[in-house]
């Protein structure tokens, strides 16, 4: 009791101005602890948020279609009936297209950077590979529409046409009018958006393997490629893996370059000259014209499929990437 | 030829071959970059005039500017930023100051990457459920929100990442002195770490200034001058979308008047945002 006396008389003799100067620091203090948490919480929020909004906005679509939304190729606004198979297929095909090129593209680039390159050619390249990151996704379809469609429609795809189309089992893939539009062109621009993403993850984690690792193995006759085949892949492969994904998020959900390019054709075929849709490029094309609930409903239920694959997609390319970090120790 | 030698010339071709084709995938990824600038700028070039700062967007076949859409855009973008930048970078110091090496922290990064790469066509249709509907119509509101969720995990991760690396000696020094917390966030920390939030910030606004797929159902057009944010607004990739599309060549030269302009305003924005960026690590060395 006494010493608690003796504590409050301490307080008692600190002058009054510090006294309220503590309190209101304290009072600051809490108050800016729980601005930055409230702000930390609104970002966690907010990803959860978008998913169920879009479930909720959905929920008409996934009601009275139920699975068959998933595997009807039905788009008819007329008769109210949609289906997403045709959406998803060409969404799944030209982000598979862009990574058979982007991923060789993308780690050769990479190699180039970090172990073939002369030094001061290194840093300029790789500025202006990561410029292609830069340039806004319009213009990727703007391009692909006005400018290199027609050059595909002229010189590349009659060739494919006449060359792969006789192929015994991947004919039917590369036969079709060379119209210039379609899968494969958007697969095509899809694979230039996503390169410097891909290489600049790959570059970044190559510049990480430990120099004595890779001098040892120079050290023991080890020829640029082996060094790199043998040492900086196996050493990174989480990451490049991480970096692939990431890549193959951003192809599943680009829009306005695909939109451009692709067609939009509410039809399943097989070959990939034809043009197709993709879930981003038909909800972009025709949110502004759905005159009906269901047709709304439907758009915003492929956007939560879209949301739901690429977050999956993102959160394994995250994973990937935090493995090699732990082993850094970082 | 031995054996050895063999296998030698053989490991040495296969060496060779790796490294020529390595050059060859840079030269294909730089080949798209110089043909894609090339069609902007020379298709942007010619059908640039005064015009295009002065006039309205035309009705279909007439020829006009893009004034309103310029107006639309700043506006938009200008206010995204406002929107995305504070609360950015709040929740970037509750990240590196509170949280570091805590679960929560982990767990908000990680959705923050998510939310850093989510498709922006998603984050569009999510302000239309959020804004559109609630309203009723659209609105420059709903796009700058729809815009601001795209500044802000940009803003939290280059806050985050700056924050972590103020030397830790710093906050120390300046606690064991009796300042309190949050006087030493917003008048240390943040003033270390000052250009390289902006640089964030401007890499933003790089971001949101091309980006149209969340502006399609949020934002949508209008063909007139409006001031009024509750009422849609024009703005300038919604404006090349429609106006490539269309079968006009009025419309198209604008479309390609305006391309050149966002991408030579885009890259040159990404390039000062960078050089901010070293200009500050060189004076920090």
């Amino acid at each position: 009791m006494s010493n608690s006396n003796s504590l409050s008389a301490e307080f008692a003799s600190v002058p009054l101005g510090e006294d309220a100067r503590t309190r209101g620091d304290g009072r600051a203090d809490r108050l800016f602890r729980w601005t930055v948490t409230a702000a930390g919480i609104f970002v966690l929020v907010s990803l959860s948020a978008a998913a169920l909004s879009m479930l909720w906005g959905g929920r008409e679509a996934f009601h009275t279609f139920g699975w068959k939304f998933f595997t009807s190729t039905d788009w008819d606004p007329v008769q109210h009936k949609f289906g997403a198979l045709v959406a998803i297929y060409g969404t799944l095909i030209t982000a598979l297209i862009a990574m058979i090129i982007a991923v060789p593209v993308s780690l050769g680039i990479a190699v180039f950077l970090t172990e073939a390159a002369p030094r001061w050619i290194r840093t300029p390249v790789a500025s202006a590979i990561e410029l292609l990151a830069g340039i806004p996704s319009i213009i990727y379809g703007m391009w692909g529409l006005f400018v290199l469609a027609p050059k595909l429609a002229e010189h590349v795809y009659p060739w494919i046409n006449d060359h792969l189309g006789k192929l015994p089992l991947a004919g039917p893939l590369f036969t079709g009018p060379p119209l210039g539009l379609g899968m494969l062109t958007a697969g095509l621009v899809l694979g230039i958006m996503v390169i410097p993403f891909i290489s600049s993850v790959m570059r970044e984690v190559f510049l990480t393997v430990p120099a004595r690792l890779k001098e040892s193995a120079y050290a023991l006759g080890s020829t640029t490629w082996e060094v790199v085949w043998d040492i900086v892949l196996p050493y990174t492969r989480s990451a490049v893996i991480g970096g692939i994904f990431l890549g193959l998020g951003r192809a599943l959900g680009e829009t306005m370059a695909v939109t451009f390019v692709l067609g939009n054709a509410h039809d399943l075929s097989a070959s990939l000259l034809m043009p197709g849709n993709s879930i981003a490029a038909t909800i972009a094309n025709e949110f502004t014209e759905a005159d009906s609930d269901i047709y709304l409903s439907s758009l915003i239920a492929l956007g939560f499929v879209l949301f739901i694959v690429t977050f999956i997609v993102l959160a394994i390319a995250k994973l990937m990437l935090m493995q090699l970090q732990r082993r850094e120790g970082k | 030829m031995s054996p050895a030698d063999r296998l030698y010339a053989r490991r040495r071709f296969k060496n060779v071959l790796a490294l020529v084709l390595a050059s060859a995938a840079t030269a294909f990824g730089l080949f798209w970059l110089v043909w894609i600038l090339w069609t902007t700028v020379s298709m942007g070039i010619t059908h640039l005039n005064w015009a295009l700062f002065t006039r309205m967007t035309p009705p279909p076949g007439d020829s006009g500017g893009l004034l309103n859409a310029f107006f639309g855009s700043a506006v938009m973008s200008l206010l995204a930023i406002v929107m995305g930048t504070p609360v950015g970078i709040a929740a970037g110091t509750f990240l590196a100051e509170y949280v570091n090496h805590r679960k929560l922290g982990t767990v908000i990064r990680f959705v923050n990457d998510i939310l850093l790469s989510a498709p922006s066509i998603v984050l569009g249709l999510f302000v239309y459920t959020l804004v559109v509907k609630t309203m009723g119509h659209f609105s420059a509101l709903a796009g700058a929100i729809a815009l601001g969720f795209i500044v802000l995990p940009v803003v939290v991760r280059t806050t985050d990442e700056m924050l972590r690396l103020v030397p830790s000696q710093m906050r120390e020094a300046a606690l064991s002195l009796g300042i309190p917390q949050w006087k030493v966030t917003t008048q240390i920390l943040y003033r270390a770490s000052l250009s390289g939030i902006l640089t964030g910030v401007l890499l933003a606004l790089a971001r949101i200034s091309g980006e149209t797929a969340p502006l399609l159902f949020t934002a949508l057009n209008n063909q007139y001058w409006t001031t009024n944010i509750l009422q849609p607004m024009a703005n300038v990739p919604v404006v090349i979308f429609q106006f490539a599309m269309s079968p006009y060549d009025a419309w198209q030269a604008l479309a390609w008047a305006g391309a050149f302009i966002v991408t030579m305003f885009v890259l040159l924005l990404s390039l000062f945002a960078r050089l901010v960026l070293l200009r500050n690590k060189v004076s920090n060395d």
